[in-house]
């Protein structure tokens, strides 16, 4: 059986998407800035899939900017944010420790030019505490940023509390919601939300394209200098193809919302469910406040790398933010965020589901991990010596 | 990051997996905290090392590198054991990633630590400028 697990990396295309792209490629080809007709056909192809992501987030399609995906979207709202906020004297962000790096690094980067920043906690379930929040904001808070939904464990914040003490306190909210847009009811008003950045290929749209939405009263500094695309904001020809594709991928996931929500919460349940009857392990995030397809669990005495690639041999493709996985000394900043210590941390399994999961898949992996983290577990010295402390061996 | 071929093999069937509970040397090198640990078992007669079993936790490379590592040293003089690079290690998987290299290392430190240990339990002299290295092993040392 073969089980593809790793939506949360990226996902399959959908053939609705597929079927908006192609004539993006042979009939609408034209450069949506000419005047001719094969170019003002993209320029409407354009035009519609802003419409349709805007009504989609109830904003308007002014406040839809199309980028290359989710890290140029972060990178763009927070620097100009800052960049905006510094002439008003304020040089002080508030964010989480778990942010994804595109959000964390921008801030170091930020930090190095005199920002000052300030990480909530997000505690052992993965989600931040208002209080903080709330006793953070300073006078020259120039933003807070705090991710919708986090992409290792799945945690999903309160996203529209924050927003509203931040609307309380005059400070602009930006979110990462990659993980969420496409998975989880948003509606940027009701969310009170300022700023959002999502991506195409999160919900089965195409890889390199991407949102940001950015409420009119801000005022966001260029970002690519040139041409008049994206309201002479960020020049260059638009990626016509890959931003229909997106939209008719995200309309397809925001019609299926709910039933597609429900289906993955069964089969996220389902595993989680069965993978935690092996002894010695753990469901990292909150139970409740998750995404629909997130399982992220640890296992004692094993590695996550070895863990995923015995599993992709069984057909099963998963994610793991061992230290090995991420190429670094130390294991996802993530799950050191949430308090695990660094061995347990090393033997995370993250398994993301679509709607194109099914049950009998959800059955194959709990059948196919046990043996795997058996035989890991037999050959591990640490695991030897945790059941010694343990008094099992 | 790629693995080569023999890396996926040596990962997939290691070779002498397990432990070897009257073994003459035994030496545990990595730590919990950096995510691999390994522990080789050496049985040795008339010099010559007869049998090595490992356990590791760690990584696919980790894995692989203790397979090859124990089938390098297999039947060996444990004076040529003792010369067992890492980089011999890496030459003979074909190759390691830059950021696994450090498995390769500990394959060689967990040899010479088995080798030490059972040179102390026979009280055999030994120069320790021939065991230096860094308990607490470098990630990201190069070859």
């Amino acid at each position: 059986m073969k089980v593809y697990a790793d939506n949360a990396a990226t996902t399959k295309i959908s053939q609705t998407a597929l079927d908006a792209m192609m004539p993006c490629f042979k009939e609408f080809y034209g450069n949506p800035s000419s005047l001719h007709s094969v170019g003002q056909d993209a320029f409407h192809a354009v035009r519609d899939a802003r419409v349709q992501i805007a009504n989609i987030l109830n904003c308007s399609p002014d406040e839809i900017y199309f980028t290359s995906g989710g890290s140029e979207s972060d990178n763009w709202a927070i620097k100009s944010t800052a960049e905006l906020m510094a002439k008003k004297g304020k040089k002080h962000i508030i964010s989480t420790k778990f942010e994804h790096h595109a959000v964390l690094h921008t801030l170091k980067y930020l930090e190095r030019r005199g920002f000052e920043v300030t990480l909530l906690d997000v505690y052992e379930n993965g989600i931040i505490r208002l209080d903080d929040l709330k006793n953070a904001i300073r006078e020259d808070t120039a933003l807070v940023t705090v991710m919708f939904a986090n992409n290792e464990i799945g945690s999903v914040q309160p996203i529209r509390e924050i927003g509203a003490i931040c609307r309380e306190r005059g400070v602009l909210f930006h979110t990462d919601a990659v993980q969420a847009v496409g998975h989880l009811p948003i509606d940027v008003e009701k969310d009170n939300i300022d700023m959002l950045s999502m991506s195409g290929h999160k919900f089965h749209g195409p890889k390199g394209v991407g949102a940001l939405y950015c409420k009119k009263s801000i005022r966001l500094p260029n970002l690519i200098e040139g041409g008049a695309q994206e309201r002479n904001r960020r020049a260059g020809t638009e990626n016509v193809p890959a931003i229909v594709g997106m939209a008719a991928a995200l309309k397809e996931a925001n019609d299926n919302l709910e039933v597609n929500m429900k289906k993955l919460s069964e089969i996220r349940d389902h595993v989680i469910e069965g993978l935690l009857k092996i002894p010695y392990s753990r469901v990292n995030g909150d139970r409740e406040q998750r995404l629909p397809g997130n399982v992220s669990m640890c296992f004692e005495g094993v590695e996550g790398e070895s863990l995923l690639l015995y599993l992709d041999i069984v057909g099963i493709q998963a994610s793991s933010g061992s230290a090995c996985t991420s190429g670094s000394l130390d294991p996802s900043h993530v799950l050191l965020a949430i308090g695990l210590p660094h061995e347990v941390a090393h033997g995370s399994l993250r398994l993301s589901f679509c709607e194109e999961n099914t049950i009998e898949e959800a059955d194959y992996i709990i059948e196919q991990v046990p043996p795997i983290i058996e035989r890991l577990r037999n050959m591990s010295p640490l695991w030897e010596r945790l059941q010694k402390e343990r008094g099992n061996a | 990051m790629e693995y080569s071929e023999k890396v996926m093999e040596h990962f997939v069937h290691p070779h002498n997996v397990g432990k070897i509970d009257d073994a003459d040397g035994v030496g545990e090198v990595g730590n919990a905290k950096c995510g691999d640990i390994m522990k080789m078992y050496l049985k040795i007669k008339d010099g010559i090392i007869t049998d090595v079993k490992f356990n590791t936790y760690g990584c696919a490379s980790a894995i692989a590198t203790s397979s090859m590592a124990t089938d390098l040293i297999m039947g060996q003089p444990v004076s040529e054991a003792l010369k067992l690079t890492n980089k011999a290690v890496v030459e003979a998987l074909d190759g390691l990633p830059a950021v696994k290299i450090h498995c390769s290392v500990l394959a060689e430190q967990a040899i010479k630590a088995a080798v030490r240990d059972y040179y102390d339990r026979n009280g055999i002299v030994y120069d320790e400028a021939q065991f230096h290295f860094n308990e607490a092993h470098e990630h990201g040392v190069e070859e």
